[in-house]
């Protein structure tokens, strides 16, 4: 069983499994880390967003073994750190503006909207309503409105 | 997005509730309050106004709470030595925030900090009998009373033991935030009273409830209690619970509904795959248990199964409705002039999934003497006993835990999660965690059965005769409890009531007992015919109401069309009830009804009235080519509602920023209805596999103005919330859809027609997942 080495929210970890295995699943399953939710496994709900070396991918649809070494995968479990703070000013703006519902859409909407943030502020721009339809993860108990002025609120303060 | 709540009106209104109550201190160490409203329940409801609907005299919630009531002395809080109240809510959070207004509730009586509440869910608990159904948005109108009668004796007993302590009267001392202060400055925090105030014996108590006047909680907008949980990662649900042994499992399912498995012809091989660790047959399908749910896809897809048939072999949309058409009940041929002005109008309902983002699933251990299951749950007394019986196994053999579930639309009323994982575990003899693929919720999963409604209306020089309205539906599965419930409190509803519905089915009753057109429109009937068992169904974040809104409003607009009336001017004329009314007029003032719209754009306007209040909404749509053909990446995009004002008289507001997000995300739900989303079935299946397929409303869907607005009408009693946005939202975005492109649409949602997916594989029945996401990284 081949082994795979990668960092997950700031800690090298080796796991013993099969490469074709998607990371989703080597992260929710074998190593414990919950934050990612499965939706649909086929990269349209969003329900898995996570950052891989700081951008925004959805791991139920990467092999495992297609990770390197130094690959940094950043769950919402990480996300505070990438700030050196207790929670991430898109959590706080979340928190602020009473998105969550059930909540199982949110950890992958704030991981979505903080590296679509990250790519609006790389261009040089604020963020515009326009932007704000891009975002493709479901919200099956329709927050949209409230993810929308949370996005907003959160992308001030980054 | 903005929020109005005025503040509580500190004058009660007429109908005004009781404040006096009995109930008990339970006997132990630690103080228990419980609540008694089987001891002098008034008579409100006995007499009959004239009105001619039954939900005005009596309606679902009504049922649901007279059939709470026997069992509500069971509902306890508790008192603990750190000054923190506990309490374990009976119902269960599936995003509604009902956690959250409960610890509101509970802190008002009580005088401390909502923070200082925890509200728990309840395990499955057969003495409560239906006491723990979670649906109809009944939650907050059948437990506020006891809860507050609870808390309230909590308090007296804190009162009264602090009286000990500091040497005075009880009535002279004062609570501020967990804390008993003396006239001398002296004082003592809830923890430090709380063992004292336990009472060695259980002892009966009169309590008086606090007057709505000096409420300092309720009414107050609150952020949900688990919001931190949600945005770290840290709240679990089901998949994230860990149970020793209980590794990934998945059923690979028939390629037509309902089908069954013969026969698995390479089980050898399936269990050779990597990570495979059992393999079972079962009714549903074969499962597989894998150490992670990848390899449980993988084995589903090698898998070579002999399917039995399924339930609709060879059926379509079409020809399932053909036979709804033939069992729609005939209108009558209304006895009123011949110079009167008829509308007739007739709409179909395609099926619909009621899924939520978190897929079924459960875990299950089943052994040979007991079975422990976690599960999302609505009615987890009535899955105790659905698989105690499939176990067979006797009830207190089967530990059923609540778990707060990922969002529940009326999917988690049913227990099939937890029953298919339970017999999975068995035939297994190993723990399972159960989860549905995706693929599997609107193929093989509980959806709004499709249904048909028309109406049939009569005017003449200025008035509204008559309005009749026959809506005939696929059959709707009740076996979740809520047909039990009806069977065994009817008897008890005033007579008047009893009569109407006695002798009708399940599905007819809670027709009657949710349907009211609150117009005054002559000689209203409507009434439900039901046909075809065949699928499987449930009501949907509402149960009929939408379908029947969608059609009587856009039907209405018709009529005052014919009478040469603007739709508010028509509807504010006809309506007879205030609390509608109110609500029509805030839409229509913060919505600027009837300015001016480009060409292809429109504003549309409805109202419903259920739960115990009434709401309004009103939209404006984008029906213009450039906007309808807008390109986005893979998604359906097609008319969008550009803006959205909604207003809602709800009753007595707990919390008015829970109140408004659900009825955003009950706009959310109504927008889809209307526009975008449903299943289609051909040849046997239905087609839809993943959100790629059905069409829930998205990002680029949502009005990017939306307001919510309270609208306070001064009545003491909660109404529901969960369900009560979607109706009208649903019919406001029809009928300005009707008046933006000049044709009333008359199959929804509207872009049902137009198959804008490839339907992916049924054999095998899920999807594999790509490899090329390290492509589309930002
Ligand atoms: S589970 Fe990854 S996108 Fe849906
Ligand atoms: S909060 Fe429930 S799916 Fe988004």
């Amino acid at each position: 069983m081949p082994k795979q080495t990668f960092i997950v929210n700031g800690e090298r970890v080796t796991v013993k499994v099969a490469d074709n295995v998607r990371v989703l699943w080597v992260l929710r399953d074998l190593l414990g880390v919950h934050g990612p939710k499965y939706g649909c496994g086929i990269n349209v709900c969003k329900a898995c967003t996570s950052h891989i070396n700081g951008k925004a991918f959805n791991p139920c649809s990467v092999r495992v073994g297609d990770l390197e070494r130094d690959d940094e995968i950043t769950t919402i479990e990480g996300l505070p750190d990438t700030v050196g703070k207790d929670l991430h000013p898109m959590q706080e703006a979340w928190i602020d503006r009473d998105v969550p519902q059930c909540g199982y859409c949110q950890p992958g909407q704030i991981m979505a909207a903080t590296a679509l943030v990250n790519k609006v502020h790389a261009e040089d721009r604020e963020i515009t309503e326009a932007d704000l339809d891009t975002i493709r993860n479901i919200c099956r108990c329709g927050t949209y409105n409230r993810i929308r002025e949370a996005v907003k609120q959160g992308a001030s303060k980054m | 997005m903005s929020v109005q709540a005025q503040a509580v009106d500190p004058t009660p209104a007429a109908g005004l509730s009781r404040r006096s109550f009995v109930g008990w201190v339970l006997g132990g160490a630690t103080l228990v309050t419980a609540a008694d409203l089987t001891l002098g329940r008034g008579v409100a409801r006995a007499s009959v106004p004239s009105g001619p609907q039954v939900p005005e005299l009596y309606d679902l919630e009504d049922l649901q709470t007279d059939a709470a009531l026997p069992t509500s002395q069971l509902i306890t809080v508790t008192m603990n030595d750190d000054g923190t109240a506990s309490f374990e809510l009976p119902r269960m959070e599936v995003g509604q925030g009902i956690t959250t207004s409960t610890a509101m509730i509970i802190a008002e009586e009580l005088d401390i900090d909502p923070g200082q509440v925890k509200v728990g869910l309840a395990p499955a608990r057969p003495e409560l009998i239906f006491n723990q159904l979670t649906g109809g948005s009944n939650t907050t109108v059948s437990t506020y009373t006891p809860i507050r009668v609870a808390a309230a004796i909590a308090k007296g007993a804190l009162l009264d033991a602090a009286a000990a302590e500091l040497g005075y009267a009880a009535d002279q001392l004062t609570t501020r935030a967990g804390v008993v202060s003396a006239p001398d400055g002296s004082s003592l925090t809830y923890g430090e009273l709380a063992s004292k105030a336990a009472s060695p014996r259980t002892k009966q108590v009169d309590v008086e409830l606090k007057k709505a006047g000096d409420f300092s909680v309720i009414g107050t907008a609150r952020n949900r209690d688990d919001a931190l949980l949600a945005v770290t990662g840290r709240k679990k649900f089901i998949q994230d619970l860990h149970v020793k042994g209980a590794l990934p499992t998945m059923v690979c399912r028939p390629p037509t509904l309902n089908g069954s498995p013969k026969k698995l012809r390479n089980k050898k091989k399936i269990l050779r795959m990597p990570g495979v660790k059992n393999v079972a047959i079962v009714d549903t399908g074969v499962a597989v248990r894998a150490k992670t749910f990848g390899q449980c896809i993988d084995a589903i897809r090698a898998m070579d199964v002999v399917w039995n048939p399924g339930s609709v072999e060879g059926e379509s949309d079409r020809t399932i409705m053909a036979r709804l058409k033939k069992a729609e009940l005939p209108l009558a041929v209304p006895d009123v002039p011949v110079l009167a002005d008829q509308v007739d109008t007739d709409f179909e309902f395609m099926f619909r999934s009621s899924a939520a983002l978190e897929p079924n699933g459960a875990i299950a251990d089943v052994r040979d003497d007991r079975a422990t299951i976690w599960a999302g749950l609505k009615v987890p007394i009535l899955a105790q006993e659905n698989i105690a019986k499939e176990l067979g196994m006797s009830i207190d053999q089967v530990t059923v835990n609540v778990i707060t579930g990922g969002g529940s639309f009326g999917h988690k009323l049913f227990s099939d999660h937890a029953i298919e994982a339970a017999k999975i575990s068995k035939k297994m003899g190993k723990p399972v965690k159960l989860m549905w693929h995706r693929a599997d919720e609107p193929r093989q999963g509980r959806l709004h059965p499709m249904a048909t409604s028309r109406i049939r209306a009569t005017m003449l020089a200025g008035e509204v005769l008559t309005f009749e309205q026959r809506n005939t539906s696929v059959v709707t599965d009740f076996s979740h409890g809520l047909g039990e419930i009806i069977t065994s409190t009817i008897d008890e509803a005033p007579t008047e009531v009893g009569r109407t519905l006695g002798g009708l089915g399940f599905s007819e009753t809670i027709f009657t007992l949710t349907q009211e057109l609150p117009y005054d429109f002559g000689v209203v009937t409507q009434l439900l015919n039901e046909t075809d068992d065949r699928f499987n169904t449930g009501s949907m974040r509402n149960i009929y109401s939408p379908d029947t809104a969608v059609a009587a409003e856009l039907t209405i607009d018709q009529m005052a069309a014919k009478m040469g009336k603007d739709p508010l001017e028509f509807r504010l004329a006809f309506l007879k009830d205030d609390r509608t009314k109110a609500v029509l007029e805030k839409v229509a003032k913060e919505g600027n009804w009837g300015r001016t719209m480009p060409k292809g754009m429109a504003q549309g306007i409805a109202i419903h009235k259920e739960y115990k209040g009434s709401t309004a909404c009103l939209v404006e749509i984008d029906c213009r080519p450039r906007t309808v053909d807008r390109d986005i990446y893979h998604a359906v995009t097609g008319p969008r509602v550009t803006k959205a004002v909604f207003a809602v008289d709800a009753g007595l507001v707990i919390n008015p920023r829970g109140l408004e997000a659900q009825m955003m995300g009950g706009f959310s739900d109504g927008l889809a209805l209307t526009l975008t989303s449903s299943c289609h079935l051909r040849n046997g299946h239905f087609l839809e596999a993943s959100w790629d397929n059905y069409f829930y409303t998205r990002q680029w869907n949502i009005p990017p103005e939306f307001e919510c607005h309270i609208v306070d009408s001064g009545t003491d009693q909660p109404g529901g919330a969960g369900e009560a946005g979607v109706p009208s939202s649903a019919a406001a975005v029809a009928c300005a859809y009707a008046r933006a492109t000049g044709t009333m649409p008359k199959r929804f949602p509207i872009n049902h027609d137009e198959l804008s997916f490839k339907p992916k594989s049924f054999v095998p029945p899920v999807p594999q997942s790509p490899r090329d996401g390290l492509k589309y990284t930002y």
